[in-house]
Parts: C-alpha cells; sequence; structure tokens
C-alpha cells in the first residue's frame, strides 16, 4: 500500500487525533474472481455509497464490533477483464480490503483488494506530499548548507494537520487558561467557522494561527456567536505549552 | 435522503464576533517559528513506499531527521 502518511514529528504527533477521523481517499484496483459485466459492477458500487457496516479485520488493533462507516463517494474509473479501477472517499476507520469482499459478495462473484494507493488522508493530499528520498536528501542538504528554507520546505507546521476542523479563534488573554485546560468561554471568542454543531471536534487557535488546543464544541455556531458568557467549548488535547501567551487569569477562574 | 458529503466537500464560513489585535512580543505565526521549534511541531506529508510498514516508514523518519519521537495519521497497510 502506498500513498499519502502524515508523519508528524515530536510534540505535533497531539494532532494525530484530528487526522485519524478525518476523511481519506484512495484509488483501488479490485480483482473479481469470474467475469462481470461492467454495468453490474457500477451498480453494485453505488449500492455502498454512504453508510455501510463493517466489522474491522482480525489483523486490526481495534475492538472487532460491527459499526458503521461513511463512503463519501464511490467512483468506477474503468474495467479491464477481472480488473477493476475505482475511487473511493471514505471515513477514516474504513477497511477497503472488507470493501472489496464484501463488493464481491454482493456481486455474487467474489473480489479482492489487489492493490490500493492512498491520495488523500484529512487535509493532504498527493499532490504535494514527499517521498522518504525527499526527506533524506533535503535534510542532507540542511546538515551541509544550514539553509533553513530546506527544511521549511518539506516540513509543514501541525496546524496544516487542522485544515478540515472547524476553528474558534480566541483573544492572546484567553490562549494560556486554555493551555492549562481551561473550558473556552464566550468572551474569548474572536471568530468561529460557520457548521460547528455541540460535539463538534473543533480547533482553537491565536490571531496568528497558532493551534491552542484541539476542543470540543459544547454549542454550535449560532449559539456561540449569540452567547455573551458561558462555556464554548472543553480543551480535549492542549497542543501549545503553557506560557507561550501570559497569563491573564486567576486561579479558580477561566 | 441527502448524500453525506465529504469534508474536504464542506464550503465554510468565517463569522466574526468580534476584533482584537495580537501582541507580536508572544507566539509566532507558525511557519515564522524559529526552525528548531518549527521541526519539533511538524508534519511530513510523506508519500509511502510499498513494502515497509506505516510504522517503519516513521520510524525512518525519525531516524533521518534525529528525533526522539514521530506519530502517524492512519495506518497505510497491506
Amino acid at each position: 500500500m502506498t500513498g499519502v502518511l502524515p508523519v508528524t514529528l515530536e510534540e505535533a504527533t497531539k494532532v494525530v487525533q484530528a487526522l485519524l477521523y478525518s476523511g481519506k481517499e484512495y484509488v483501488c484496483v479490485m480483482k473479481l474472481h469470474a467475469d462481470a459485466a461492467e454495468e453490474n459492477v457500477k451498480r453494485v458500487l453505488a449500492e455502498f455509497e454512504d453508510l455501510i457496516y463493517q466489522r474491522p479485520p482480525l489483523r486490526a488493533s481495534v475492538k472487532r464490533q460491527l459499526r458503521t462507516r461513511r463512503i463519501y463517494y464511490l467512483n468506477f474509473l474503468e474495467m479491464d477483464g477481472r480488473n477493476v479501477l475505482f475511487q473511493v472517499g471514505c471515513e477514516g476507520g474504513t477497511y477497503i480490503r472488507k470493501l472489496c469482499f464484501d463488493v464481491g459478495e454482493v456481486l455474487g462473484c467474489g473480489a479482492h483488494m489487489q492493490e490500493l494507493r492512498r491520495t488523500r488522508a484529512g487535509p493532504f493530499t498527493e499532490n504535494d506530499s514527499v517521498t522518504l528520498h525527499d526527506v533524506a536528501y533535503s535534510f542532507m542538504q540542511w546538515e551541509e548548507k544550514k539553509d533553513e528554507k530546506t527544511l521549511r520546505g518539506f516540513i509543514r507546521p501541525m496546524e496544516s494537520a487542522l485544515g478540515l476542523i472547524p476553528k474558534a479563534v480566541i483573544r492572546d488573554s484567553a490562549v494560556d487558561a486554555v493551555c492549562h485546560g481551561a473550558s473556552l468561554t464566550a468572551p474569548g471568542v474572536l471568530s468561529v467557522n460557520s457548521g460547528i454543531r455541540q460535539g463538534s471536534m473543533i480547533a482553537v487557535m491565536t490571531l496568528k494561527g497558532e493551534a491552542v488546543a484541539l476542543a470540543r464544541a459544547v454549542a454550535s455556531t449560532d449559539e456561540i456567536m449569540d452567547m455573551e458568557h458561558g462555556i464554548v467549548g472543553k480543551a480535549e488535547r492542549v497542543l501549545m505549552p503553557r506560557g507561550t501567551y501570559p497569563k491573564c487569569w486567576k486561579s479558580g477562574e477561566a | 435522503m441527502p448524500k453525506t458529503v465529504a469534508p474536504w466537500e464542506i464550503k465554510s464560513e468565517i463569522l466574526v464576533k468580534a476584533e482584537d489585535k495580537t501582541d507580536p512580543h508572544y507566539g509566532h505565526k507558525p511557519e515564522e517559528r524559529p526552525v528548531d521549534e518549527y521541526v519539533r511541531y511538524g508534519v511530513i506529508n510523506l508519500d509511502k513506499p510499498a513494502g515497509p510498514t506505516s510504522h517503519e516508514v516513521a520510524a525512518w523518519v525519525k531516524r533521518i531527521l534525529k528525533l526522539q519521537g514521530v506519530g502517524h495519521g492512519g495506518t497505510l497497510e497491506a
């Protein structure tokens, strides 16, 4: 299996939670176990769009319970003999191997996943991915010439992993409290993305674009905009070190 | 029933509740972090080769860059 694999460095590993549940896109070669008509293959693939059921395979290190997964799109690309090429956009944690097996079952002839390439993981796509060779070569260039641009060229700031997460931008005065795990309150919020619902994961950001924390919204976008006081989100993963911004709160307050 | 939309197909707007300034003495714009900090709070959009596991590939990146720890965003396994 090849393709987009976001690798988080040191402290940035804290954003992994945001990536694991973000959507993925793959291009897949499925091998049918008998000949099938193209229109049947297309019809069956279309049936797997939207909500599907899956139980993780034996070798996966997750609890093997039946769970639902969303298939955002399943696009038939081409068919050559018993090889079917398709593109699929899906929720994180969807097993494409199982999807191919199940498509084969519904088609009646059986099928397996022959090859898989991930073309997207959350906000990261193939368009600007780098290879291990690029990493090794660029790092060697950095060690020799000490030109910072080399390192900054192939490494993205951790905030780039949060590209698809709705944001709440907060005042400087609210930052350090959130770094200490305090809940985010309405007066601290400067702006907010549309589409936030109660329970959504949100990224709390500074005006400079730095990620402060991953939080769970307890209010919707409209509520956050209307509220004059009260809690709008609970920090789940603090990303910024304490003391980056000055302490503007007394103990016992948020 | 409307089909589920992929997160990258959702158009979202920013709604401004209040305005404020940020103090240039604290923090940095992410792209302007001093280089060691930039790396320690960095992510690589890696194109994984066939063969090794995602974990092995991440471990190689750690070794090449001489870091203490790395993670990866979603296993890409056989």
